[in-house]
């Protein structure tokens, strides 16, 4: 119960944080929407050639650009979120500080994430999604049903967004300067995430491991599930079997990483 | 006595390893903490210094539990910190100067409504406690400010309040004025005196600023290469460190250098002269012979800086 609510307050926190930095949300919209059009452009000019492409139709492919845009900020698929500041304490060794207080540091920075995602699905997400919706032919469906697993296959992806970002910061401890791990971290997201090209258009052996890969649990499983193109409990299932590996994988890393509080800040 | 705080033969060995060459490392042990015994009471208020390096953050991250001990006994409030740490951190409060806890987006009061909720303190009292902060810190036109937005004195007041809202028993602050001015040391120190006294809070406190320990300890404990080197009061230290006082005089013209037991004469510059003399002694037998037997116009007497005393006591541990 108290915990609970602590966490809430922690999540509440992290919602509120990002909020306060209106003009950033604003550049984001209009980053979103800029990017947008030029991948409903770059995908039109694709699905002409090759129609049918990844099992979508050339309005779905053009719904998957913007769920891509919509969720982009909101699941940190390049980063982004609580990593940065938590790989900065790593660093300074202000983790320490974190460490004298009476809470859990993965519940803590996880309750933080979701605050951080749900602002940004809201603050940044909506609007690039509706202006796609309204100027594009698009595949959203008016069914309430749809919308409602397609809301939890977004909060499953923000668990296994945060689950692989947790690992990345964790790496820290060892690194130090995180700097190399947060742009591998950037150039898979994008890639195995599909927000360069839908994974269910990638081709072979490729397109079968990027397909079972956690990243695909973020912007793949989702849209999937909205357009009715994958039925939701196996999809969720997928989802929620990455989010429990990852967030077991980085309480071990954690622990282990807790023995190496040592070196900073002495 | 109610010994608050145990510490027993502790040490803390950290393996060190350094690259020598290509694929080569060469694995080293580091003692921060050696063979360390203290014990704090109840309500003490202790000084806790000892120049960089010397183990002191070493303890107190032991004491806090996120560090274990090599070897030896460690009780904080009767709990084994480390085996411990969540139930011990309900009871203690952690100020570093040089770190915040705080949301440094938000709001101040945002900050303290989390404490509330992560120390799960009864709501009157968390009321209470916060008012008292407030007041006594002169947070009432800070709450609002985000914590980015407040200048370092008013974060570390800040700080200072976010620590102490669930009641912790003992407090280890760490630098807690460093960087502040004048009357944002005094604000602080004046605040830390008021809550010893009144709630009996347990204060270690590290700092590089004597003037700290002079205002608030009466106890000082020295800490050099991971040994307790000193403990004891802080005018003590000048004995330990074999200080001394220095006595200056004006004599009526200029003589040889003036002859009294238990002084001696270090400097003479026209009638004018310097005499040095044991710091745990007396003035007044030297100040009396001088009176008597010669023609004394004016004196001045110099306290020892404790500054160099200490300086002067890590030099000498450094070189045995």
């Amino acid at each position: 119960m108290g915990a609970g609510r602590l966490y809430g307050a922690v999540a509440a926190g992290g919602f509120r944080r990002y909020a306060t930095y209106r003009a950033a949300t604003a550049a984001g919209v209009f980053t979103n929407t800029v990017f947008g059009l030029i991948l409903v452009y770059t995908y039109l000019a694709l699905w002409d050639e090759k129609p049918h492409l990844g099992g979508y139709d050339q309005a779905q492919a053009v719904t998957f650009v913007w769920l891509g845009q919509a969720l982009y900020a909101t699941l940190a698929i390049q980063g982004g979120g609580f990593e940065i500041e938590f790989m900065e304490r790593i660093r300074t060794g202000e983790v320490a500080i974190d460490l004298y207080r009476p809470v859990d540091l993965q519940a803590w920075w996880l309750a933080s994430d979701l605050g951080r995602a749900l602002f940004q699905l809201l603050g940044r997400g909506v609007v690039p999604f509706v202006f796609g919706a309204l100027v594009f032919p698009t595949a959203v469906p008016g069914d309430v049903g749809r919308w409602l697993a397609f809301a939890v296959a977004v909060v499953l992806a923000m668990v296994v967004s945060f689950g692989i970002r947790y690992l990345v910061a964790l790496s820290g401890f060892w690194l130090m300067d995180g700097t190399g791990a947060l742009q591998a971290l950037m150039v898979t997201g994008i890639f195995c995430s599909g927000m360069a090209l839908p994974l269910n258009a990638f081709p072979g052996a490729l397109g079968e491991v990027v397909r079972a890969l956690p990243w695909a649990a973020q912007l793949q499983v989702p849209a999937d599930v909205l357009m009715g193109k994958a039925d939701p409990v196996p999809a969720f299932v997928f989802q929620a079997a990455w989010a429990v590996v990852l967030l077991a994988a980085g309480r071990l890393v954690q622990l282990a990483a807790a023995r190496r509080v040592v070196v900073q800040g002495g | 006595m109610d010994a608050f705080i145990e510490v027993d033969r502790v040490e803390k060995v950290f393996d060190v390893r350094r690259r020598t060459g290509f694929m080569k490392r060469e694995r080293r042990q580091v003692r921060a903490v050696d063979s360390l015994s203290f014990t704090v009471a109840r309500g003490e208020m202790v000084g806790y210094i000892g120049p960089n390096g010397a183990g002191k953050s070493t303890t107190v991250k032991m004491l806090t539990g996120i560090l274990m001990p090599s070897a030896g006994r460690l009780r904080v409030a009767g709990i084994d910190p480390s085996r411990e740490r969540t139930r011990l951190a309900h009871r203690i409060g952690v100020v570093f100067g040089q770190r915040t806890t705080l949301w440094w987006d938000l709001p101040l009061i945002d900050s303290y409504r989390l404490a509330h909720r992560i120390y799960r303190i009864p709501d009157a009292r968390y009321r209470e406690n916060l008012d008292r902060c407030v007041e006594l810190l002169q947070l009432e036109s800070l709450l609002d400010v985000p914590v980015r937005q407040l200048s370092l004195g008013q974060r570390m007041r800040g700080d200072i309040a976010a620590a102490l809202l669930h009641d912790p028993e003992v407090l280890y602050l760490d630098e807690p004025t460093i960087g502040l001015d004048v009357v944002s040391k005094a604000k602080v120190r004046g605040f830390l005196r008021e809550l010893n006294a009144e709630r009996g809070t347990t204060v270690l406190l590290t700092t590089h600023d004597l003037q700290d320990i002079e205002q608030l300890c009466s106890r000082v404990m020295v800490i050099d290469h991971g040994r307790l080197v000193y403990d004891g009061p802080l005018a003590g230290l000048h004995e330990a460190g074999e200080s001394e006082r220095m006595l200056v005089v004006d004599l009526e013209r200029e003589l040889p250098p003036v002859r009294v037991a238990s002084a001696r004469v270090v400097r003479v510059e026209g009638p004018r002269q310097w005499l040095a003399f044991p710091a745990g002694q007396s003035a007044a037998p030297v100040v009396a012979q001088l009176a008597a037997e010669y023609p004394l116009v004016d004196l001045s007497v110099r306290e020892p800086d404790i500054e160099a005393v200490i300086a002067k006591m890590y030099a000498e541990k450094a070189v045995s």
